[in-house]
């Protein structure tokens, strides 16, 4: 009997989650449809990097010796590199890696940057001024030039890449996730939480963590297409992705310039695969944004109200105002 | 007010503090094979053929042979009392003198673009939110987030690429000076410039509509319509006047996030600017140049980052930081 009540209770709270996907896609084709067209955008390149394997006619690093430097059209359809790669191939398994990296770096981002942000906003005081000001070092370097110079010294690979993205990345967020944490702080059940003896861990786990978590989703959704964009950067500079992995960057990359004079396409294709991907993420986090913040919701007034409420959280409001900057 | 910004520059200290830090630490992680690489190829340089530089000798002359705190306080009392970043590894002339001579060049190309980026985000922007919704405020939003997608380098590339296989033109790789012959110096800065400021005025573009659309849903603008007034006065000196406090100090933002473009279009371009040394000596394990380019850019940035807060607080008389 209570098996089966609780059977019935999983199911409802399944249906219930369920409900909540069904009504955000509906709402996202029916408020934003820039915001759909950059789902699907999404949703093609993750399935052509699912999919990578069936797609491309040759793998990656296949070389066709006899065949350098051909014009599209024929059995390549996007032409072949210098060393006779297929273009087209490496550009679907380019998805892949792609996707692989931002995703991993975004993902380390989000935690990293909770677990400095949280609780310097929720201790505050003296530990937070410390970690504030160690941030302010960090952030005052130009995000590029750390990349480039910490990936000169621990040098090219993939998981070098994921793992210096997805820390340097986590600096700059750690603010917002502060800044977030800051405006929830004063909130009544933080007292009580506290009053019945919960430890700061606990408080921070169970009641600063799940009341942001919209915030780490969106930045999560509008980080993907920064990491992608910074590893292209880096592969192109050389210091990224290094052969035979087929990075979009370095397939634009300086050493492969003197080709490109010879065999324009080569120049062409991977920046479109690049320009698409970032288009279609940006778009798509900027929609998820406004979906999930509920200081969004609604219409003209929005903006006025959003900035009212971030007030309370006083130095806050440039924050604020950053994340409601770019509506669509 | 006036202790707020002293608060602020006080503050400066330990953070410079901590990036001096970052950076020396950055240095000591130099892997070893490099200093033995360097020894072979100095070696092989000054004797032909016979190595003569040892890893040891390389180490005492970077000074890397001495205890960590003591190279640290040679380095820190070099920048503060001469002005001494140390010397290049490979041509072991002084940093600094490399440094100053490619500055202008950098900052020529950051100005033209961030004044290209102003020219064109504040028209488009205006137009973008005083026509909300029609076919022109979603044209002009289409392009300016195809202007923060397209990746600079790959716009640089085809600029660089498509005319030379086209009509034979390329881009001239000897900087010709401002003083000598300005057309030719701006038409040589323009192309750079013009993608940096592209992708800077997406940016913008949005942010400018954001806030415009705010301001003008205000009860005050609504009273200046009942007045009668026109729309260019209505939109330029009552709207656009609250609307650009935000956007100048994204402006200072986005002069920061530049300079990492700055150094990949300097790279493509062939622009003896301080980006393309930064580069340059990244693959030639140029150390001492990476760390005080590193170390220059941040000080710049921390002032950027300055500029912004102390913006705020100066455009904003609602905003007084205690």
């Amino acid at each position: 009997m209570i098996e089966t009540a609780h059977n019935q209770l999983e199911a409802e709270g399944q249906r219930k989650r369920r409900n909540a996907l069904a009504s955000f896609v509906v709402r996202l084709v029916k408020e934003k449809p820039l915001g759909t067209v950059g789902a699907i955008i999404v949703l093609l390149m993750l399935l052509t990097a699912i999919f990578a394997n069936f797609i491309a006619p040759y793998h990656y690093a296949d070389i066709h010796i006899k065949d350098p430097l051909l014009p599209p059209g024929g059995t390549y359809l996007l032409g072949t590199d210098s060393l006779g790669r297929d273009v087209f191939s490496r550009i679907i398994y380019g998805a892949r890696l792609s996707l692989y990296v931002g995703l991993s770096a975004t993902l380390i981002n989000v935690i990293l940057a909770s677990l400095i942000g949280i609780p310097s906003g929720y201790i505050g005081g003296k530990y937070d001024l410390i970690v504030q000001r160690m941030v302010d070092a960090l952030m005052s370097i130009p995000v590029l030039i750390l990349l480039i110079t910490i990936m000169s010294l621990v040098g090219s690979g993939v998981i070098q890449v994921i793992v210096v993205l997805g820390v340097v990345g986590s600096f700059g967020l750690s603010r917002l996730v502060r800044s977030a944490t800051i405006a929830i702080r004063e909130n009544v059940y933080f007292d009580a939480a506290r009053a019945v003896g919960a430890p700061t861990w606990r408080v921070i786990l169970r009641h600063a963590l799940p009341n942001i978590m919209p915030i780490l989703v969106i930045t999560f959704s509008i980080g993907v297409a920064g990491a992608i964009l910074a590893e292209a950067s880096l592969s192109f500079l050389g210091v990224g992705i290094p052969p035979p992995y087929p990075s979009w960057g370095r397939m634009l990359s300086l050493e492969g310039r003197r080709y490109m004079y010879e065999a324009p396409w080569l120049a062409i294709w991977p920046g479109v695969a690049l320009t698409t991907a970032i288009y279609g993420l940006n778009i798509f986090g900027d929609a998820v944004r406004d979906l999930l913040d509920p200081r969004l919701r609604g219409g003209a007034g929005r903006f006025s109200r959003a900035t009212k409420k971030s007030k309370k959280a006083g130095k806050t409001r440039a924050e604020a105002i950053e994340l409601v900057k770019i509506d669509e | 007010m006036r202790d707020y910004i002293i608060r602020r520059f006080l503050l400066m200290i330990p953070t410079i503090a901590l990036i001096i830090i970052v950076v020396f630490l950055l240095l000591r992680f130099i892997p070893g094979d490099i200093v033995d690489l360097m020894a072979a190829q100095m070696g092989t340089a000054s004797s032909g053929g016979e190595a003569v530089v040892s890893p040891e000798h390389i180490r005492h002359i970077l000074g890397l042979d001495v205890p960590l705190p003591v190279q640290f306080g040679r380095w820190v009392s070099g920048i503060f009392t001469r002005g001494d970043f140390g010397n290049s590894l490979w041509t072991n002339k002084p940093v600094i003198d490399q440094i100053l001579r490619r500055i202008p060049v950098t900052f020529e190309l950051g100005l033209l673009a961030f004044i290209l980026a102003v020219a064109i985000a504040i028209p488009v922007g205006i137009i973008a939110a005083i026509r909300q919704d029609s076919w022109l405020d979603y044209l002009t939003r289409s392009i300016s987030i195809l202007g923060m997608s397209i990746p600079g380098f790959w716009l640089a590339t085809m600029v660089v690429i498509f005319p030379a296989v086209w009509w034979g033109w390329a881009p001239i790789f000897k900087v010709i000076p401002f003083s000598e012959d300005p057309l030719g110096n701006l038409k040589q800065f323009l192309i750079p410039a013009a993608i940096l400021g592209f992708a800077m005025s997406g940016v913008t573009v949005r942010y400018l509509r954001t806030t415009l659309l705010e301001v003008l849903r205000q009860d005050y603008i609504r009273t200046a319509w009942a007045k009668g007034l026109q729309e260019r006065v209505v939109v330029v000196r009552h709207a656009l006047k609250n609307a650009f406090i935000p956007v100048i100090t994204i402006l200072f933002g986005q002069a920061f996030i530049m300079i990492g473009g700055v150094v990949i279009i300097e790279t493509i371009f062939n622009l003896p600017g301080m980006g393309r040394l930064f580069i340059e000596s990244i693959f030639r394990r140029d150390y001492p140049i990476v760390q005080s380019i590193n170390f220059i850019l941040a000080s710049i940035g921390l002032l950027f980052i300055l500029a912004n807060d102390l913006s705020y607080a100066f455009l904003d008389p609602r905003i007084r930081y205690k």
